[in-house]
């Protein structure tokens, strides 16, 4: 993965044009069979799925789904979400909420976060593109960072004799993998993962009744979380040493001319 | 990834239960620690004459639902200990007091047994009153002890007949408990009132309501409910914070919940050491009818009271909880042994109820509180300062050559300077 990363960036970095797909770390796998089927509900029970997977639930109208996923610096996650709505019902207001580790909500880009459909419609799909994860930033600030984020999907606006109906809900999400442009410097010691000063304390692995101990959030990215120092800010600033040196050498090529003055005579 | 880590628990559970089984033949230590935590879960079934009705796909209501009752029996994982209580299925009469009293528990909450279960259910006839609010306080006792996850699910034809005794207000007190049970509610074609009251109930509890019309939807429903309650999740530990920070309990990584009431604030210490990074998010509940708007406030506090960062959150509209959070990197010190600061958590929410809502005891408060090694540090903007972009090698190249021409003309001028003298 880091090698396709470094390749990927390096080849982009000179201009060729086989960068893109390689640089893309987004998995495009189709919606596999182990996908979740479940969404919790609740923070705490949150159903963790992995990005590019599509994972559905069933639920009843009025009630609030949560899945959560992992983030990682220089990713730039899109939310997607499609409710399959009872057969009868009045006009309804569908909403994904998305917030991170430390449940601070996260504000969408573009996309049609928040949707009203009219009586009747059969589905409603909504979509939320998140900013671009940070490897670090301010205490003060909200940026988003690498770690877990949740996602919370619920009909926001409906009428009372709508709750409890039947629906179907799926959801995915993709990332863009923006690169070197989004690398910051710094990084956090830990990701922004609920109870990760509980679980790191512990052991890795399972207690010993066998049984894997519960906790708040256990997810990490494919290949685990990034340490932080690569970006392809290094092949930018090496690119530009090296091209300013072969300039120099031709700055003072420039300056002595092609071969020997002519007014030297020989043997001087 | 969830799978993987299944399957991995299920082989080690395996090996687990094989070296037990070899080391002590009876097996009972294994099974004793499983009792302590195993997720527990009583349905509890309205029974009452009403339940005769015949809309369900064409059957009775109450065959409907033993017929999923089967199903969720058949289904329900190993690990879940399950219960079934009845309401108003015994008392025939007309005397309201002994009608409000008639609730049994038809299979007491223990490890499975399947065709008993069902034999039990299957004697089920349709006959009394609907004692929602005895039923659930009786349920709720059912459930006590142990540390697992409690679940109650209700399912009833017709709101509660045993007024004054507030099935609503019953829920909200058993959740008031602390001991994290939740009551989903599914009403069987519900009239207005009867949903109200579900809603009422699940909410109070931070359960989910369903109305059920069709047989399958209800046996599929209880069935994800049961499943549910299977799924391991972290039991918070109850706190009670204080009104100031003086007299703040303190606390340690890990999860926490509290009451607080509409126009409380609540205080929390945490100590964090030089080189520590402290992060706090809370999530406070909506757990009845509140107005719209409202907004939550968590602020991190000095001793001597100056802010050092803060968390806001405000919405709008309908809601299940309101949260936010706050991170403090506390920066590593240069002197030996320096001692931990104590930081004030500071929580205000600004809730505020719907008219004609009860207002005790408080909105529920979830608090996790993570104290982290290392917090990270920035010296630039940019990743380890480096540059990026055209305009960056636009700017190396012409300095290059600059530098390149400069030295060139230098030398030359020295080389014409030492040939003149």
């Amino acid at each position: 993965m880091r090698i396709t990363r470094v390749l990927g960036t390096a080849l982009l970095a000179l201009g060729l044009a086989a960068g893109p797909a390689a640089a893309d770390s987004s998995p495009s796998a189709s919606p596999s069979d182990d996908a979740p089927t479940e969404a919790g509900t609740s923070f705490r029970t949150a159903t963790e799925i992995e990005q590019g997977q599509r994972a559905t639930a069933t639920g009843s109208t009025g009630d609030y789904l949560y899945w959560s996923f992992a983030a990682d610096a220089g990713q730039r996650p899109t939310v997607r979400a499609k409710v399959k709505l009872p057969e009868s019902h009045a006009s309804q207001t569908w909403q994904i909420d998305v917030y991170d580790g430390l449940r601070r909500r996260q504000a969408c880009q573009y996309g049609a976060q928040t949707r009203t459909v009219t009586q009747g419609a059969s589905f409603v799909e909504l979509a939320c593109v998140l900013r671009t994860v940070r490897a670090w930033s301010e205490p003060w600030a909200n940026d988003p960072l690498p770690g877990t984020y949740y996602i919370r999907l619920t009909a926001v606006g409906l009428p009372v004799s709508d709750l409890g109906l039947p629906i179907d809900a799926e959801v995915r999400v993709d990332s863009k993998d923006i690169g070197g442009a989004a690398a910051v410097d710094g990084s956090l010691a830990q990701p922004l993962t609920p109870g990760i000063a509980v679980t790191s304390g512990k052991p890795d692995g399972d207690d010993e009744d066998g049984k894997k101990p519960a906790v708040l959030s256990g997810i990490e990215p494919d290949g685990g979380w990034s340490s932080g120092w690569w970006s392809d800010r290094w092949v930018w600033t090496g690119a530009g040493g090296v091209l300013a040196a072969l300039a120099g050498i031709g700055g003072y090529a420039l300056t002595r001319g092609s071969g020997r003055p002519s007014r030297v005579p020989p043997g001087v | 990834m969830i799978t993987r880590q299944r399957l991995a628990a299920g082989v080690c559970a395996l090996l687990a239960a094989l070296t037990a089984g070899l080391a002590f033949p009876a097996g009972a230590v294994a099974d004793e620690t499983d009792d302590r935590d195993a997720p527990k879960v009583e349905l509890v079934l309205d029974v009452s004459g009403s339940m005769r009705t015949r809309d369900m796909d064409g059957e009775s209501r109450m065959a409907a639902a033993k017929q999923a009752f089967n199903e969720v029996l058949d289904a329900t994982p190993k690990e879940v200990r399950l219960g079934i209580r009845t309401l108003g299925a015994n008392y025939p009469g007309d005397d309201r007091k002994e009608g409000c009293k008639d609730t049994e528990l038809l299979y007491p909450v223990g490890p499975l047994d399947r065709t008993e279960a069902k034999a039990a259910v299957a004697t089920l006839t349709p006959t009394g009153w609907t004692p929602i609010g005895p039923a659930l306080l009786k349920a709720a006792d059912d459930l006590e002890g142990g540390d697992g996850l409690r679940r109650i699910v209700l399912i009833t034809d017709g709101e509660d007949t045993c007024q004054p005794l507030d099935p609503c207000e019953v829920a909200r007190e058993i959740a008031a408990k602390g001991i994290g049970l939740t009551i989903d509610t599914l009403g069987l074609v519900p009239d207005a009132k009867t949903r109200d009251q579900l809603i009422c109930i699940a909410e109070a509890t931070g359960g989910t309501y369903t109305s059920v019309r069709h047989k399958e939807e209800l046996s599929n429903r209880v069935g994800q409910l049961v499943d549910r309650a299977a799924d391991p999740v972290v039991t918070p530990v109850a706190v009670k914070g204080a009104t100031e920070c003086a007299d703040a309990p303190t606390l340690k990584s890990g999860l926490y919940t509290d009451r607080q009431g509409f126009g409380q604030q609540r205080w929390y210490r945490v100590d964090v050491d030089p080189g520590q990074e402290l992060r706090a998010s809370v999530s406070v509940a909506a757990d009845r009818a509140v107005a719209p708007g409202y907004g939550l406030l968590v602020r991190a506090v000095t001793k001597s009271g100056r802010e050092i960062v803060r968390g806001e959150a405000a919405g709008n509209g309908r809601t299940d909880v309101i949260s936010t959070g706050l991170r403090y990197p506390k920066p590593e010190s240069d002197e030996e042994d320096a001692p931990a600061e104590t930081v004030c958590l500071q929580v205000v929410h600004s809730f505020s109820p719907a008219a004609g809502v009860k207002t005790t005891p408080g909105l529920p408060l979830e608090l996790t509180v993570d104290v982290v090694d290392g917090p990270g540090t920035s010296r630039d903007v940019a990743s380890f300062g480096l540059g990026r972009g055209w305009w960056l090698l636009g700017a190396l190249v012409l300095t290059g050559f600059l530098a390149g021409l400069l030295w060139g003309w230098l030398s030359r001028w020295r080389i014409a300077v030492w040939r003149t003298n």
